[in-house]
């Protein structure tokens, strides 16, 4: 069914694939989303090689973990982590965005298998994943959803309707992961619409908090299995992440948001990233 | 003195037609309450429907489907966009949940999660749509849905029911669990009279003609289709036999219908208590102008906002009641 959960080194090697991944399909779609691609890449590897209970041969099963990518134009990184999952053929990465392609902009839940929900309009997959959790509970399934929401997404007002409903619903069944890299399409979160203190907001919500480094994988995996095994409250993950991680040149730059690197620029973030 | 003409109808209604006591005297209720007495059947026959609530279950009456399966009903409080997209979650896992809010808030408040959360990937959620048109009468104009109909006909993947009166709307409600994909279903919150026995040959996507005629159609939706029937009571003491199709149905629209009333009656007019954009109006222009352009006049809300009033009163005052369907009528057929 699935493969063997992978250590940490092996996690940290897996992400720079996926990483390489991101930049290859961004830069032949000549279009997308890099920097909150790479700045979730190391939460999304610990996810689909060690966390979640999933079978890439059969996508539908109905006890398996769910994954929503609720910030989803940073789809390169589910695309990406799905093909080398093996949930499809990494051929595919090329067709990114390409008419007749099974990876669409924004993620399509009918078009891609391992795509749990459609996303894309900012603000629904924390609902969907509270949705599922709440199926769950009633079907009596033991399977767990996580959610990565992004920090510009939480300016959102339907984020914090679902915060305030989750914790009322005791959906221990339920994680968010936090992308908190802090730049949004215009400028910093911090200049546009802050969202500080968002340990204290969800605490005040009702949610268990964890703040981690979102690039350490120790803490990454051990936040998320803290997280899995929480009980009576849904767990929030603040991962604190930088924006365009591991391309110089992208690393905390606002512009790398929804800019693709021509190919001078992403042989020179392979090169970076494969040292 | 019609009696024969009619199908499906109770027979009570049959007497009451052409009496002017129709209001007064027939066995009425809100199409939300029968809404909510269908989900109590539907919960004991599918123990995968869910209904979710957005704090008017009390309004809506399915605070009765949460005494009854307290596990299966949730309530979301003031926040239709978490209800919806939560809806959708469920959906993916083989639920089906009856998310049930009142139209404005389901069409517009929440339409992002309704367009692209649940139509885009056609997921089997059933949107409970109460207040629609402006049967909302003392509620005034932010509880007055008169746009949704049109507001999610635009959307792909969209099926649309807007049933007459009580039994109508049972045979709605239970059809739409039948049926794999988004479903909206639009209820009033005023009474309308209980034209139709549970015989009536409900099918998602059928319009059913409940009146015989020939010398022009009536084509109605929701709170409408009685007011059709008043309408062409009072041309039949005129000596006009009008048909009268009742279009539950506003999508997929039963063009087959809509073409066979053009082709054998030769004028239509449609009446709907929705803004005259976008609705059952246009939708059946588009059929007749591409087939069969015959005169045509639609009944509908005008380009304005309504006001707070008895609902009678408010269908009198923008146009929809009977008396102006039937003049409508008289214009079409005059243009013949």
């Amino acid at each position: 069914m699935s493969s063997k959960p992978m250590s940490v080194e092996e996690l940290e090697k897996m992400a720079v694939i996926i990483r390489c991944d991101i930049i290859d399909m961004i830069c032949t779609a000549a279009a997308g989303h890099p920097g909150g691609s790479l700045s979730a890449t190391d939460v999304v590897t610990a996810l689909y090689f060690r966390i979640m209970r999933i079978d890439p041969e059969n996508p539908d099963w109905p006890d398996r973990d769910r994954f929503i990518l609720s910030k989803g134009h940073a789809c390169p990184v589910w695309y990406a982590a799905l093909a080398e999952r093996g949930y499809f053929d990494k051929s595919h990465l090329k067709t990114l965005r390409q008419m007749g392609s099974i990876l669409q902009g924004h993620p399509d839940m009918r078009k891609t298998p391992g795509i749990d929900m459609t996303t894309g309009s900012l603000g629904h997959g924390l609902s969907a994943g509270l949705g599922m959790a709440l199926s769950a509970k009633l079907q009596q399934k033991d399977y767990h959803v996580f959610v990565v929401i992004g920090d510009g997404e939480s300016q959102e007002g339907s984020i914090w309707e679902a915060s305030m409903a989750a914790p009322r619903f005791k959906l221990d069944n339920l994680t968010a992961i936090l992308d908190y890299n802090h730049l949004q399409n215009d400028d910093s979160v911090d200049d546009i619409m802050p969202i500080h203190p968002v340990i204290d907001k969800w605490q005040a919500f009702g949610w268990n908090v964890i703040d981690i480094d979102g690039h350490d994988m120790v803490q990454v995996v051990q936040a998320l299995e803290e997280a899995r095994s929480h009980q009576g409250a849904p767990t929030i993950i603040v991962a604190n992440t930088v924006k365009g991680k591991g391309v110089s040149y992208m690393e905390n730059v606002c512009e790398w948001h929804g800019k693709a690197p021509c190919q001078d620029e992403a042989d020179q973030a392979l090169e970076e990233l494969r040292r | 003195m019609t009696i024969n003409h009619y199908h499906y109808l109770r027979p009570e209604i049959n007497s009451l037609l052409a009496s002017d006591e129709l209001f007064a005297k027939a066995e009425q209720q809100p199409t939300r309450y029968s809404y909510a007495e269908a989900m109590l059947e539907l919960g004991e026959k599918n123990p995968k429907v869910v209904v979710l609530d957005a704090d008017v279950s009390k309004s809506i009456k399915t605070n009765e489907f949460a005494d009854k399966f307290p596990d299966r009903s949730f309530n979301f409080g003031i926040a239709e966009q978490n209800m919806m997209a939560a809806a959708a979650g469920m959906a993916t896992t083989g639920l089906i949940p009856y998310a049930t809010t009142y139209a404005v808030f389901a069409s517009m408040r929440a339409l992002d999660m309704v367009r692209n959360s649940i139509h885009y990937p056609k997921l089997n959620v059933k949107i409970a749509a109460s207040h629609g048109g402006i049967t909302p009468g003392p509620d005034g104009v932010t509880h007055q849905g008169q746009e949704d109909l049109s507001i999610i006909r635009a959307i792909a993947n969209s099926t649309i029911i807007a049933p007459a009166d009580p039994a109508t709307t049972k045979l709605a409600v239970w059809a739409a669990a039948e049926y794999d994909g988004p479903v909206y279903l639009s209820f009033t919150r005023d009474p309308v009279p209980a034209i139709f026995d549970l015989n009536y040959p409900f099918k998602i996507g059928r319009a059913v003609t409940v009146r015989d005629g020939s010398d022009a159609s009536i084509i109605a939706n929701r709170d409408l289709v009685v007011q059709a029937l008043i309408a062409a009571e009072h041309l039949a003491a005129k000596g006009l036999n009008v048909r009268v199709i009742d279009c539950h149905t506003l999508k997929p629209l039963d063009a087959d219908v809509v073409l066979a009333a053009a082709a054998e009656t030769g004028a239509i007019v449609t009446a709907e208590n929705n803004v005259f954009y976008g609705g059952l109006g246009s939708a059946v222009a588009e059929v007749l102008v591409e087939n069969n352009p015959i005169p045509m006049k639609r009944i509908g809300v005008r380009d304005t906002f309504a006001e707070s009033g008895p609902y009678l009163d408010l269908l009198e005052k923008y146009g929809l009641s009977a008396k102006h369907i039937a003049a409508a009528v008289e214009e079409v057929i005059e243009r013949k």
